[in-house]
């Protein structure tokens, strides 16, 4: 067990290193990022000259990762270009989105699992049908689609809650953010479970514990639910990386200052450190994720063990 | 298709595919006796896997209708002009936004180009990323990811954690990458963005249930009797591995499309004067209130799609899935 | 049972995480009569020098008073520090400053205050992006050479005489140089800018009629009235609270839910409704920006000798429908090269482009073809993808092109990823056909919109247009004493333009914006910027 969690933390110096230089790369390929700065004026050689030198922009490409990376390992994750150190945004924007993806991955677990077990109960029945056409339905429509109807309908028209978050991001106000980030993520919840519930609800366990007499609700949650939980899981683990990342569209939408805006202000800009610091946080975050995944299908499963 | 970095659905869908991974992910896990794996062979038929499938799948009402749906989009898609005869890009700014009126039941769009004419002519160029990209996801992930699952060691070990990376890819970036290297304005740099991102998924799920089947009793067999590791893994385990990763690709083929919608969002999707539903769908979703008709058109032939094909997977996965019979 | 064990980690973990970022939140305690208005993250630290673009702007506009400032309704540049600019020859000022000026922190606005500030903007070690602005001082080469590093500190052409008098030498003759000033690259700046930078960076001091009271960056500067400040334009509200928005739209929604005050940018998509929704709140008046098609003058296919299908491009363009139907009339057709906002006096005249601004499908097919047709039949117009914006428009510009030479594909737009690349192959001549162009006008001078966009080698001259007669006229211009003549040679180079097209003039754009009614007396000035100052709040 501990042997396994070690060489899986050890596998992530690689990941770590091949994501820098990836990302580096990609944004290095969007071209020179000084130009923008100047707005629709041509700017004037000489201060270029200058900005290019301090970021170290006029070295080859393997010298300026070199540089970043030497930076990196001293904690120092570079500047943002209005002057904010990356890793102050960082500091900013991570608790938020986290907070935002935990909404999100509450709302799909709960309303995803209760929609899931019903529908997989009912495997068939109108309940399943009406519950496979929403779910279809939701997949379906792009998140811009949907969280603009909601900040729309919610926010303005019926005026129930604020249409966007304020910079504290409060957790009540991340509510609706938070459904228009689970909907398509809820719609896969649901169809795990309804899958797994079927599929186990035929097994021995099962009509063992009902034929010992066990009241129905209780076998369902203890024994059903548990041993059909592992897909579930495991899609939440890799959800959580898609979320926090991924919620370009949902942050911008509803004036987020998470993740997903800060990266899409660093993309736009092409400035290299915010990108790349962000971008291998998000990547540390899945593969961690992914490993606390791995980890609690021992306990919903005890037949799986650690060498 | 929303907004993670990649069709995070599929990840994780199916029966077989799931549990396959579980175990795929936690590498030196113990599997005890008695815990089969989930795609374990069809007994007691004397036909095969597909013809099986096939057989089941003919009598399947949805499995007909989604079917006859596709096709309908297939034609379409070829010969738009046979059910609509305007030109999508004949624009009368004068009517912009206007609703419908006779000879043009959709209405316009912002430009005063006529809404039914766009829907139609903007199949090919969805369908055509849809199923282009799903192919091309497909071919590479399950190849690779099966190679990793087979031979395992340091290849599978390279393979997975390349997957991680690419996991962490924002997609706007990696468009915006695309975007700005590739000027061709046809839907191929789209295409190959959407492999590029798609083939990590297909790669876990055929990985996850090639190392699945390996441990199946009828293979252990046939590596008893001497079959070498090409044969084995064509004939043996292949078949019994692929039906997650079909399920996984006619899902991901309705993602697909609606990934393109996103990258259009974003301005980075397919360039005019391609006609797309994405491009369309991007354009319409802040005149919400005023014109809701330019954005309901092209996105209910987007769910119709989707919704299609994920029947359709559906359907092939029941019936791959000889549990559910 | 050791995973057990492992997974109550990871539970344990993941309730730490929890409680980590369940705290944070806190009260605003909204004081009476502050109001939120939506702001853009600034690209650049707030030093008046370095700061190029609207969004810092606005709040150099609050903090900063120089010696002149533009008259929020016509635009006239007028005294506000300066006592008075003298000068014999229009080359060598002197100025003088009106006593009582302070900087909120108490230190006196002296001479040494501005002659510090644009010598600290005009270093090149400063990399202040607004450096150009001074390139007319004396001694500026020196301070910022173009090539190596500087041989001086401080340029030769400013010179303190006294706390309250200094005097300026230009190295050229530039008569109307006074009304730059207003320009915020030439406010003065206390001495703390200079001892403790750092500091001053995180929460800037200035001399206008607001004050930093906390800038949290990339969310929300929260500006309060100064209650000292000395001027006569004092702001007549608590204070502004600029909340950081990436979506016009969410900036649109939040002020019909009530939940902002003020929006200096009403997305186009809301346009149609946006009476409906706001009634008599909704702002449209004229600022100074100019939209236009530039062609890559240094391309053959577009330069020299295309004159004839560049005039004729610019006749295939409806300007009225689109400005109707694509822009409900935030936008007035152009007919010039300069802006409304300037004023008969200052410049602008109506119909100085003629024909060739005048839609007239049939005129524009024959001039076309008698230029020897669109190269290679084809042509793509460059813009930006990335503020989501310009889409729009180009196509509708690109339809009215192809209706008027009847062909669906003659003309098609061309997305460029982000700002940054656009403007990387703008700088690099990579343009290999037209693309888009805004002008924001950065003091109210004809100068302004002819010079850094047309003069041979400008600053802002995208298109590399370079015409001899052009130049010398504006040389003649700048030299002129007389405004009324300076601006009548300006129109002369202005006509040379109408002859050449290298731009088209598509449209005027206005500042729009929306409030809610909280609020009143908003406006805005020729640059849209809110002039928060006057805004009331009851």
């Amino acid at each position: 067990m501990g042997r396994y969690v070690i060489r899986r933390l050890l596998q992530m110096i690689p990941v770590f290193i091949g994501s820098t230089f990836l990302i580096f790369f990609m944004v290095y390929a969007l071209g020179d990022p000084v130009a923008a700065l100047f707005g629709d004026k041509a700017p004037d050689p000489a201060t270029v000259q200058r900005i290019r030198r301090d970021l170290y922009l006029d070295q080859p490409l393997w010298k300026q990762y070199l540089h970043y990376m030497g930076q990196i390992f001293q904690g120092n994750f570079g500047t943002a270009f209005n002057g904010q150190p990356v890793t102050e945004l960082m500091a900013s924007a991570f608790p938020i989105t986290l907070r935002l993806t935990l909404v999100a991955i509450v709302i799909e677990m709960i309303v995803g699992i209760v929609l899931g077990v019903f529908s997989g109960l009912r495997r068939g029945r109108s309940v399943d049908t009406s519950v496979l056409v929403f779910t279809l339905v939701v997949v379906s429509i792009p998140t811009f689609v949907s969280g603009y109807l909601l900040q729309f309908l919610f926010g303005v028209q019926w005026n129930w809650v604020k249409p966007s978050v304020s910079s504290e991001a409060p957790l009540d106000e991340l509510l609706l953010p938070g459904v228009a980030l689970a909907l398509v993520s809820l719609a896969y919840v649901t169809r795990l479970t309804r899958t797994s519930i079927a599929e186990n609800a035929r097994a021995d366990y099962v009509r063992t514990a009902i034929a010992k007499g066990l009241p129905r609700h209780r076998v369902i949650t203890r024994h059903l639910l548990r041993n059909s939980l592992i897909p579930v899981v495991t899609f939440i683990g890799t959800d959580i990386g898609a979320l926090m990342g991924g919620a370009i569209v949902t942050e911008r939408i509803f004036n987020i200052h998470g993740v997903g805006f800060q990266l899409y202000q660093g993309i736009l800009r092409q400035n290299s450190p915010t990108v790349v610091g962000f971008v291998t946080i998000l990547v540390l975050i899945f593969l961690v994720a992914n490993l606390l995944v791995d980890l609690l299908y021992a306990v919903l499963d005890p037949r799986i063990r650690y060498a | 298709m929303p907004e993670s970095y990649v069709p995070k659905e599929a990840i994780t869908h199916g029966d077989g595919g799931t549990a396959a991974l579980a175990i795929g992910e936690a590498e030196s896990l113990e599997r005890p006796p008695g815990a089969g794996p989930p795609s374990a062979p069809p007994t007691g038929k004397p036909r095969g896997l597909w013809s099986d499938a096939w057989h089941d799948l003919r009598r399947n009402p949805v499995f007909v209708i989604s079917g006859l749906v596709i096709i309908f989009l297939a034609i379409i898609a070829i010969w738009p002009q046979l059910i609509a005869t305007g030109n999508p890009y004949r624009a009368d700014l004068a009517k912009a936004q206007a609703g419908a009126e006779p000879g043009h039941p959709f209405g316009f769009d912002t430009q005063g180009r006529d809404v039914y004419t766009r829907v139609v002519y903007g199949a090919r160029a969805s369908i055509t990323v849809g199923t282009c990209a799903t192919a091309g996801a497909a071919l590479l992930g399950s190849l690779l990811g099966a190679l990793a699952g087979f031979y395992g060691g340091w290849g599978d070990n390279l393979l997975s954690r390349t997957a991680d990376i690419f996991f962490g890819i924002p997609v706007i970036l990696g468009g915006l990458v695309f975007l700005s290297v590739i000027t061709s304005s046809t839907v191929w740099p789209v295409v190959g963005f959407i492999v590029l991102l798609g083939w990590p998924q297909v790669a876990r799920i055929a990985r996850g249930s090639v190392v699945t089947a390996k441990q199946n009793d009828y293979v252990q067999a046939a590596r008893a009797l001497g079959a070498g590791n090409r044969r084995m893994l064509l004939r043996h385990i292949a078949p019994n591995a692929i039906a997650p990763v079909i399920v996984v690709a006619t899902i991901a083929l309705g993602t697909y499309i609606a990934l393109e919608a996103t990258l259009s969002y974003l301005g980075a999707g397919l360039k005019p004067p391609t006609v797309s539903w994405g491009i369309d769908i991007s354009a319409a979703s802040t005149y919400i209130r005023n014109a809701p008709h330019m954005l309901l058109w092209p996105a209910g032939a987007l769910s119709i799609t989707v919704l299609a094909f994920i029947m359709l997977g559906d359907a092939v996965r029941d019936a791959l899935d000889p549990k559910l019979r | 049972m050791r995973g057990a064990t492992c997974a109550k980690w990871a539970v344990g973990a993941v309730a730490i995480a929890l409680a980590a970022t369940a705290c944070g939140g806190g009260g605003d305690g909204d004081s009476a009569g502050v109001v939120s208005a939506s702001w853009g993250d600034p690209q650049n630290p707030l030093e008046p020098a370095n700061t190029n673009e609207v969004q810092g702007g606005k709040v150099l506009e609050m903090l900063f008073r120089g010696l002149k400032r533009y008259n929020p309704k016509t635009a006239a540049a007028e005294n506000v520090i300066a006592d008075k600019i003298e000068t014999k020859d229009s080359q060598n000022y002197t100025v003088t400053l009106k006593d009582g000026w302070t900087f909120s922190n108490g230190e006196k606005v002296t001479s040494k205050s501005f002659v510090d500030a644009w010598n600290y903007g005009a270093l090149l070690d400063n990399k202040q992006k607004n450096a150009s602005f001074f390139q007319y001082i004396d001694g500026f080469e020196k301070v910022h050479p173009e090539q190596g590093t500087p041989t001086a500190k401080a340029m030769s052409g400013l010179v303190v005489k006294d706390d309250k008098t200094f005097t300026v030498k230009l190295n050229q003759k530039f008569s109307s140089w006074p009304d730059t000033l207003g320009y915020s690259a030439f406010m003065p700046l206390p001495q703390a800018f200079f001892t403790d930078h750092a500091a001053w960076v995180e929460k800037p001091v200035g001399n206008g009629p607001y004050t930093v009271d906390t800038y949290e960056k990339g969310n929300v500067l929260k500006m309060r009235k100064w209650d000292k400040y000395p001027g006569d334009d004092g702001a007549k509200n608590g204070g502004i609270d600029l909340r950081v928005y990436t979506d016009n739209n969410t900036a649109y929604t939040d002020l019909q839910a009530g939940n902002l005050d003020l929006v200096d940018d009403v997305p186009a998509s809301q346009l149609k409704n946006v009476k409906a929704d706001l009634g008599d709140r909704y702002i449209n008046q004229p600022a100074g920006i100019i939209q236009t098609i530039t062609f890559p003058m240094y391309n053959p296919r577009w330069g020299t000798g295309k004159e004839k299908v560049r005039q004729g491009i610019s006749m295939a363009i409806n300007r009225d429908e689109i400005t109707k139907e694509i822009f409900q009339k935030t936008r007035t057709p152009a007919t010039d090269w300069t802006s409304p906002v300037l004023k008969t006096d200052g410049g602008y005249k109506e119909g100085l482009c003629g024909d060739a601004c005048e839609f007239n499908p049939g005129k524009a097919k024959q001039l076309i073809k008698e230029g020897g047709g669109l190269p290679g039949g084809k042509m793509t117009i460059a813009y930006n993808a990335d503020t989501g914006s310009h889409k729009d428009w180009i196509d509708a510009i690109c339809n009215s092109i192809n209706n008027s030479l009847g062909n669906d594909n003659a003309c098609v737009g061309a997305p460029v990823g982000t700002f940054a690349d656009f403007r990387n192959k703008i700088t690099a001549k990579q343009m290999t056909g037209p693309f888009r162009a805004g002008w924001q006008m950065d003091y109210p001078l004809i100068q302004n919109f002819l010079q850094p966009l047309y003069y041979t080698g400008a600053s802002s001259n995208d298109g590399k247009f370079s015409d001899a007669k052009f130049d010398k006229l504006v040389d003649e211009a700048n030299a002129e004493t007389d405004i009324s003549k300076a601006v009548s040679t300006f129109q002369d180079a202005e006509k040379i333009l109408a002859t050449q097209m290298p731009a088209i003039p598509l449209w005027y754009q206005n500042g729009s914006g929306g409030y809610s009614d909280r609020i009143s007396n908003v406006t805005l000035n020729p640059f849209s910027v809110p002039v928060y100052n006057e805004i009331t709040v009851s």
